[in-house]
């Protein structure tokens, strides 16, 4: 099985034999990989119980808990990168999130759907609804995205906690596009973030 | 239908050093039984440890000398079972303060009559220590895992916080760090039942004819609720009648979870000392990794590289997932690696024991990797 576009270009990024925590894991293929081919000391955490065990099954130590409050009871600079893919606009305080995710790490890595896509503008410019796409595919009131923002957006957060970019890259259906215009070309974006 | 014994070595080690406890004495002569299955490696490294819980014994996967039913863990350890016999080679002893072969108040003492109540108070501690002594005998210097389930856990947990070098993977299952007050308080209850049976006699009923069945069975029956949860009471008996279309208007048992219940604490008195109840749910009591380490339970885990699975069950009350979440923290605050899963099922605590597939999975998992 191959990694998901950004997680394939997170894990080709982090070093290898460092410590990292996967927060929001799935099933654990990142982690697989990064203790398969990087010989990473790969730690979990993820909220849904039949996943933690798919993970438990592969090896990995993986803690079921929420990334909301759970992420309290690791100790500052446990990781060297912390990740959360896809998973940022799920969470009740997004800023919050990112504050503990370069608390626990020294670097994070975080990916996002971008919500000012042209497709995304248009539909809501077009039919005044909130958009439904191939990429968003969940209507309003069942969304888990509660906290949806665009790569303007997380730039701003950014600066506002006065954390930095390292690297960042942005995707359009599963492959990599230049940063021209991005806010408006990208499905996804990538930030590999430091304090 | 009867299967091949899997037995493939059992026996009854004497300890050649008298044991320290943590009560200040030192027990001489101890005797740990233990049986296993499976077969050491040459080098040496695929022993499985298997703790036995309260009132569990050696039997893991053979049938119970006494009452002939299956081990108490016989759809979890075998051949091709999620701990694998055919791979590893899986241990298990009854406890220090048993009453299944190793030594405990019901053993005679140097004077040639049986300790009863002189048998010093134990500790989980003791008990892995003696656990520990019996595998150096065994020329088991070092575990693949030590597995376990409630006091089980406990004894998994002490061996990783105070012999560190011991386990490489430690797993325990529907357990705590800490034994709880409402635990603390169960387990007097069954306590009292005990004492307060007048053929307990001080604990000196050996040798007299008569022993405290009557509160050693109100012991197991105030203790086998506190196993189970409310959803599997309900979902086996209801409020059904035992063999009875009306109720008695007397204290016979007119209900079917009352019969169980009756059923389930004679049934007990046959395989169980009650002085061993005593002492090992005294020791269960005073069990606390996190005062053992001055407050500080992630001390506890500091110095072991041991790899942790933690596991709870939804419908456990007895040992709540809080507990092991409490537990899990304290893992990570150590940096040790670790993995918790809460698993769904009906059963309550007893859900270790049962069929719960998912736990399966998790526990041949954790062991094979």
């Amino acid at each position: 099985m191959s990694l998901r576009p950004d997680l394939a270009l997170i894990a080709s990024h982090v070093q290898p034999g460092t410590r990292v925590l996967d927060v929001g894991c799935g099933d654990g293929m990142l982690l697989a990989a990064l203790r398969d081919e990087r010989g990473v000391d790969a730690r979990g955490m993820e909220i849904d119980a039949e996943k933690v065990e798919q993970c438990v099954s592969r090896g990995l130590s993986v803690i079921q808990g929420d990334a909301n409050t759970d992420l309290a009871f690791y100790p500052d600079d446990s990781f060297d990168y912390a990740i959360l893919s896809q998973t940022l606009q799920t969470t009740q305080r997004p800023d919050q999130m990112l504050d503990e995710l370069l608390r626990v790490g020294r670097q994070a890595f975080v990916s996002f759907p971008n919500f000012a896509h042209w497709r995304v503008r248009l539909y809501l410019l077009a039919k005044g609804r909130m958009p439904v796409t191939r990429n968003l595919p969940q209507t309003w009131y069942d969304t888990p995205n509660i906290h949806h923002l665009t790569i303007a957006d997380f730039r701003d957060l950014l600066d506002v906690r006065g954390v930095k970019v390292k690297r960042c890259w942005f995707l359009s259906r599963g492959k990599l596009i230049s940063p021209l215009n991005a806010n408006w070309r990208a499905h996804n974006a990538v930030f590999q973030v430091t304090r | 239908m009867a299967t091949a014994s899997i037995i493939s070595n059992h026996g009854t080690v004497t300890l050649p050093e008298p044991l320290p406890l943590d009560g200040g004495q030192r027990l001489e002569g101890v005797e740990i039984a233990y049986e296993a299955y499976g077969t050491l490696n040459p080098a040496r490294d695929n022993a499985i440890f298997v703790a036995h819980a309260t009132t569990g014994d050696q039997h893991v996967a053979s049938p119970h000398p006494i009452t002939g039913k299956p081990g108490w863990w016989d759809r979890m350890v075998g051949p091709g079972k999620p701990i694998d016999t055919t791979r590893f080679y899986v241990l298990s002893a009854n406890v220090l303060g048993g009453c299944m072969g190793s030594t405990g108040p019901g053993s005679l003492a140097a004077d040639g009559r049986p300790y009863a109540m002189r048998f010093p108070v134990i500790t989980i501690r003791d008990m892995v220590r003696a656990h520990v002594a019996l595998l150096k005998e065994l020329g088991i210097e070092r575990l693949h895992a030590i597995v376990g389930g409630s006091m089980g856990g406990m004894q998994a947990l002490s061996l990783a916080a105070n012999w560190p070098d011991m386990a490489d993977r430690v797993l325990a299952i529907a357990s705590t760090a800490t034994m709880a007050a409402q635990n603390i308080a169960f387990q007097e209850v069954g306590r009292q039942a005990i004492m307060a049976d007048p053929d307990w006699q001080e604990g000196n009923y050996y040798g007299t004819g008569k022993a405290p069945d009557a509160g050693l069975s109100v012991a197991r029956m105030a203790a086998h609720i506190t196993y189970l949860s409310e959803e599997s009471l309900t979902g086996k008996f209801g409020r059904r009648l035992q063999d009875r279309d009306a109720k008695s208007f007397g204290f016979d048992a007119d209900f079917q979870v009352e019969s169980y219940l009756r059923h389930q604490g004679l049934s007990f008195t046959g395989r169980f000392d009650a002085n061993s109840y005593l002492y090992i749910t005294r020791a269960m009591s005073y069990f606390d990794l996190e005062e053992e380490q001055g407050g500080r339970l992630a001390e506890a885990f500091a110095r072991t590289h041991a790899k942790f699975c933690v596991i709870s069950f939804d419908t456990d009350w007895l040992y709540p997932t809080p507990q092991s979440r409490k537990l899990v923290h304290a893992l990570n605050a150590a940096g040790a690696p670790v993995s918790f899963v809460e698993l769904a099922a009906p059963f309550g605590h007893d859900s270790f024991l049962l069929d719960v597939p998912a736990l399966d999975r998790v526990v041949k998992g954790f062991l094979e990797q």
